[in-house]
């Protein structure tokens, strides 16, 4: 049987973007497939089983949360363009958040999915800074972030304009930088407003048993729809003629033919394809610098009967400033994020069978990327501790020193090299490269970038990534001058 | 086709890409983008069900024919007639 296959879309990748991409064109009738080259789909947003429990790979909650009958969100247009019910997703509210900075987070402003909450511990904490803060808001509420061809501008200066005690700035930019920015110290005000609206003025979720239920739902409505994919079989090349991908070679060896091209896997690491010989350190396009590491510690009993009470996420920094920058050490603990998924609110009667207590980090690719496996294994362990010492001086302290070891079932924890292990992303940049390409448009005139690179933020980011660009460049086919 | 049971068509997509909307007291006269939260994107997607579920093409130069109900009606029913429905 002759392998060599035609498709009117060839989408590489199935992330989220991936898979989003896909339901659109299957369902207005496009032969497509999707090559992925792990043997899950989710990408960056999978989940992963070890000894029988599953855990979630990047999701500690799905931002943008809006309730039923809000008009004009990103949810309500992802749901409206993937045909999913909202039911589907059977979205969980968060209880509440904080952000929580000094040695020992004496500064802390509590937000929740009723922004309302958040403006009032402003007031409360700096009276000084709300009239600024209501500004800033207003200016956020007007800005066009989905404009394509918005001027990049710092987000650092103009929040400045309006929020003037520098503690205050520092505390609004932390969540959402960590929850989304691939840029260091400064993010461009246009991420900032996309980010700033996802996690305060729209909100956290997520599914009861996470983020499998979502991809579930994505991919039975690609299948559905008629969409073909195949797994552990990625692309290891494009191939290139006058300025067109003219075909994809499969890690198989096998070659297909595609009319159009989507790829979600990053825009360095798709140039690096391109290339005869693939050198990531030709691509002509910025890697991203800014990695992670999360510990993972399941627990025998609900975090709050540790007493740590019901946070959902808690954005935490322990010094003067706060510094989002690649890490120079192997993990910077000064501030990170707590997650503890056991307080959504799932209902009367209704929680998960084991605790969970998440901490994430910044991490720096290059002093974990290439170390040998038993000093790996070894820092792992020895950094494991260290976030957790670090992220709990956030939290309420424990009944007794040993309560957290004792509750401890089992345990895991990713590195920057485990992200580019497992989704191909170079240097473990979860958000990809600081140059989004928000048009998705590459050197061949018949591939176009989804997913992180593009620039949509989150998971609904992620989704609406894979939507607009299959509807702009295939099912739309009009030149941007007419949009 | 009449008129009516193509306005009923276009209901029916209507419901399918945005069931979060209320359709059922849609003025026919008054432009479906002021009675309801529909945006370019939701307009591309009527247009590409009418393609998909009745081979029905309509150019982009008549996307405004879509307009209101009235005028869908008006525009698609001769256009159903053609494929002899």
């Amino acid at each position: 049987m002759n392998t060599a296959t035609h498709y009117d879309v060839a989408i590489i990748g199935a992330g989220m973007s991936g898979l989003a991409a896909g339901i659109r064109l299957a369902h207005f009738g496009k032969k497509v497939c999707i090559f992925e080259r792990h043997n899950a789909v989710g990408g960056l947003n999978g989940f992963y089983s070890i000894a029988g429990r599953k855990y979630d790979v990047g999701l500690h909650a799905m931002t943008n949360f809006v309730r039923p009958g809000v008009k004009g969100s990103p949810l309500g247009k992802l749901l409206r363009q993937l045909r999913i019910d909202r039911d589907e997703f059977a979205l969980c509210e968060q209880k509440r958040s904080r952000v929580a900075f000094g040695p020992h987070g004496e500064t802390s402003l509590t937000f929740t999915n009723d922004f309302a909450v958040f403006e009032a511990e402003i007031a409360a904490k700096f009276p000084a800074q709300i009239d600024g803060f209501r500004r800033l808001v207003a200016l956020v509420k007007i800005y066009d972030d989905v404009s394509l061809a918005a001027q990049p501008e710092s987000a650092r200066m103009i929040v400045r304009r309006h929020v003037t005690d520098p503690l205050l700035e520092d505390m609004l930019f932390c969540p959402v930088m960590y929850y989304g920015s691939a840029t260091e110290r400064d993010m461009e005000f246009g991420q900032f407003v996309i980010m700033f609206k996802a996690l305060f003025l729209e909100g956290f979720a997520r599914p009861f048993d996470g983020v499998r239920v979502i991809l579930r739902v994505l991919l039975e409505k690609y299948r559905q729809a008629g969409g073909e994919r195949r797994m552990k079989c990625g692309v290891q090349r494009i191939i290139t003629r006058e300025g067109r991908a003219s075909s994809l070679l499969l890690d198989d060896g096998s070659e297909v033919i595609a009319t159009h091209v989507i790829s979600t896997i990053g825009a360095s690491e798709t140039e690096a394809l391109m290339q005869a010989e693939r050198r990531q350190d030709a691509a002509v396009h910025p890697a991203g610098r800014l990695s992670y590491c999360e510990t993972i510690t399941v627990l025998d009993r609900q975090p709050a009967a540790l007493g740590w009470g019901d946070d959902t996420i808690v954005f935490f920094n322990d010094s003067a400033k706060f510094t989002y920058a690649a890490s120079e050490a192997q993990v910077d603990t000064r501030s990170g994020v707590i997650c503890m998924p056991n307080n959504f609110d799932f209902g009367a009667g209704r929680e998960l069978p084991e605790g969970l207590f998440r901490c994430t980090c910044l991490a720096g690719y290059d002093r974990w990327a290439h170390l040998p496996e038993a000093a790996y294994r070894s820092d792992k362990a020895r950094w494991y501790a260290e976030i957790q010492r670090s992220a709990q001086r956030f939290l309420p302290p424990l009944p007794s020193p040993d309560a957290l070891t004792r509750a401890t079932v089992a345990t895991d924890m990713f590195t920057p090299r485990t992200i580019t292990k497992f989704t191909g992303h170079a240097g473990g940049a979860i958000y990809g490269s600081p140059v989004k390409i928000r048009d998705g448009r590459t050197a061949l005139t018949n591939l176009y970038l989804a997913g992180t690179d593009q620039g949509f933020l989150g998971i609904v980011g992620a989704m609406l990534s894979g939507i607009s660009m299959a509807n702009f460049h295939i099912l739309q086919a009009r030149s941007p001058a007419q949009t | 086709m009449t008129k009516d049971e193509t306005k009923k068509l276009v209901l029916e997509i209507i419901a399918d890409i945005a069931p979060d909307e209320d359709i059922s007291n849609l003025k026919g006269d008054v432009r479906l983008r002021d009675q309801m939260q529909l945006d370019s994107m939701d307009f591309l997607d009527i247009v590409m069900e009418l393609r998909k579920r009745h081979n029905i093409e309509v150019p982009e130069a008549d996307y405004m024919e879509l307009a209101t109900l009235d005028s869908c009606a008006a525009y698609l029913a001769p256009k159903f007639a053609a494929l002899g429905k």
